[in-house]
């Protein structure tokens, strides 16, 4: 098993797949990468299996060592990766010597990067999955001087041409496809009219658990009997405040889901940073 | 017909049962029913179902393509079940200390309820408590059964951290705290026990619709049982609920 050392953490990485499926009823939130668009297309450039475990870095990137030759691939945000000081492209094949150095720059576009590497990292599975999570994986973020297992390969990396397409835009468009929640019908109409005409800031108070917008509205709802809620719910709270929950949320919860987010729509939230807008598109 | 169970999409890949909008052990013992039926029906697909109070949550693994076919395949299932009880129910005797040194709010709690600490001790242990899903927290058992006397608003300013373990009372529920977490109950115990192993599969041996006793221990037993658990000796009492 080959190692990758973490020079410096960046702001803050986590190893995720596409989660944890079955546990729900136990209490466990799904977790996996906050944009899936992004972790397939990393793992179809490296003709790995759709759901190998990627790395999820967020913002300012880390510094890391490879210790063998391997492939990888950066998707989804745009973070000013660089290989030994050189430029490189996302979304392409990256051959990796043995020794080599991974840093990342200025974000340009989007927030959420994903690299993966050739079969994916090796990091212990817990409850079938390798996302981290705390309080059920040994860790919940890159730390410096941490080591990471990869398998070395040892054939000659082929240059693959892959025909993926990987489509940017969702990373600087404002629009955020959704469903109507279950509570939707409950909402006045005007404020039906409100969700979907008007533009919402991200705030600042913002992570894997929940994305919360800035804005206040009235909100005269009344509480709901503690129900189950996903990745993607948008949730009302007695203060006037949409909570948009992301892929770490609690399986339940008791304010009014007043939208639900397209798969699309987290994968294109995920993406935004604090003092954004997204305007909400409802599909009927 | 009634209006429900109301059938639902959540996005594009869940669907959203809603039952009458109530708390009570007959919907538990329906919806269960239901899921487990749900869950036989798909046997050969990836499908994950979750029951809360009233409403049952279907998550399938890609995007459903027929939405209104599955709506309608889910909608016989539910019409044409006649209800049965449900087998395989457990009690769990789980082991709680009431010892000032766990009992942050008991005093607390005395006084507003009007009532001894001994008498709110007694009122929480006398009920047979019934699990109805487990949420919040890996491992967190919503219960229902806690004695109206016991009932209190949740603090105003929640705490940074209640200890794993910690026993206590929010509103109308009472539970336990499976690990450490900020959070606005009115703390009076603390159990030894560990309700969630990530490394077994289940990793919570309790379940929707089993039932939960608390038993009483003292400090020195609350150490010994803590010993044991670190020691992965500790086996949960419990024993076949026939309701």
């Amino acid at each position: 098993m080959a190692e990758i050392e973490v020079l410096q953490p960046g702001l803050f990485s986590t190893i995720q797949d596409f989660g944890r499926r079955g546990f729900q009823q136990f209490g466990v939130p799904v977790s996996g990468v906050m944009d899936r668009y992004a972790l397939k297309n990393a793992n179809i450039i490296l003709q790995n299996k759709i759901d190998a475990a990627v790395m999820e870095i967020t913002q300012m990137g880390p510094k890391l060592k490879f210790a063998a030759a391997t492939k990888i691939a950066i998707s989804g945000a745009y973070l000013s990766p660089k290989l030994n000081g050189e430029n490189i492209d996302n979304n392409e094949v990256i051959k990796i010597n043995p020794g080599d150095e991974l840093a990342f720059g200025q974000p340009k576009l989007g927030i959420r990067s994903y690299l993966a590497i050739s079969g994916g990292f090796q990091v212990s599975q817990v409850l079938k999955s390798r996302s981290w999570y705390d309080g059920l994986t040994d860790f919940d973020r890159l730390e410096k001087g941490m080591k990471l297992n990869y398998k070395a390969t040892q054939d000659e990396v082929e240059e693959t041409f892959s025909s993926v397409k990987f489509d940017p835009d969702y990373l600087k468009s404002e629009i955020i496809p959704v469903y109507p929640g279950p509570e939707y019908d409950q909402l006045p109409e005007y404020l039906k009219l409100h969700l979907q005409e008007s533009s919402f800031g991200i705030d600042r108070n913002s992570n894997r658990m929940a994305i919360q917008l800035s804005e206040r509205l009235e909100n005269e709802l009344k509480p709901i009997i503690t129900g189950p809620v996903l990745p993607g719910t948008v949730q009302f709270t007695p203060a006037g405040k949409l909570i948009v929950l992301m892929r770490d949320c609690q399986t339940t919860g008791g304010y009014p889901r007043v939208l639900q987010l397209s798969e699309d729509g987290i994968n294109a939230i995920a993406q935004k940073q604090a003092g954004d807008k997204v305007k909400m598109v409802l599909f009927q | 017909m009634s209006e429900y169970p109301k059938i639902n999409t959540m996005g594009e890949r869940a669907i959203l049962v809603q039952f009458e909008p109530e708390i009570s052990e007959n919907l538990l013992n329906k919806l269960l029913f239901f899921k487990n039926k749900i869950i036989d029906f798909y046997a050969e697909v990836n499908v994950e179902v979750i029951n809360s109070y009233n409403s049952l949550l279907i998550s399938y693994m890609f995007s459903i393509e027929d939405i209104y076919s599955e709506i309608s395949v889910l909608k016989k299932l539910f019409s044409q079940a006649k209800i049965a009880q449900l087998a395989n129910r457990q009690i769990f005797y789980i082991p709680v200390c009431y010892d000032e040194e766990f009992g942050w709010d008991l005093e607390e709690l005395s006084e507003a309820k009007n009532l001894s600490k001994e008498q709110i001790i007694e009122l929480h242990l006398a009920p047979l408590y019934t699990v109805y899903f487990i949420g919040f927290l890996p491992g967190f058992l919503y219960l229902g059964g806690l004695d109206k006397l016991l009932e209190v608003p949740r603090k105003n300013q929640p705490r940074m951290k209640i200890e794993k373990g910690a026993v206590g009372i929010g509103g109308n529920q009472t539970g336990i705290y499976p690990r450490s977490s900020p959070g606005g109950w009115q703390i009076f115990g603390k159990s030894p026990v560990d309700f969630f192993d990530k490394n077994q599969d289940p990793p919570c041996e309790i379940s929707a619709g089993d039932k939960v006793k608390f038993e009483a221990v003292s400090k020195e037993e609350f150490q010994k049982i803590s010993k044991a658990v670190t020691a992965g000796k500790y086996q949960l009492k419990k024993e076949k609920y026939h309701g």
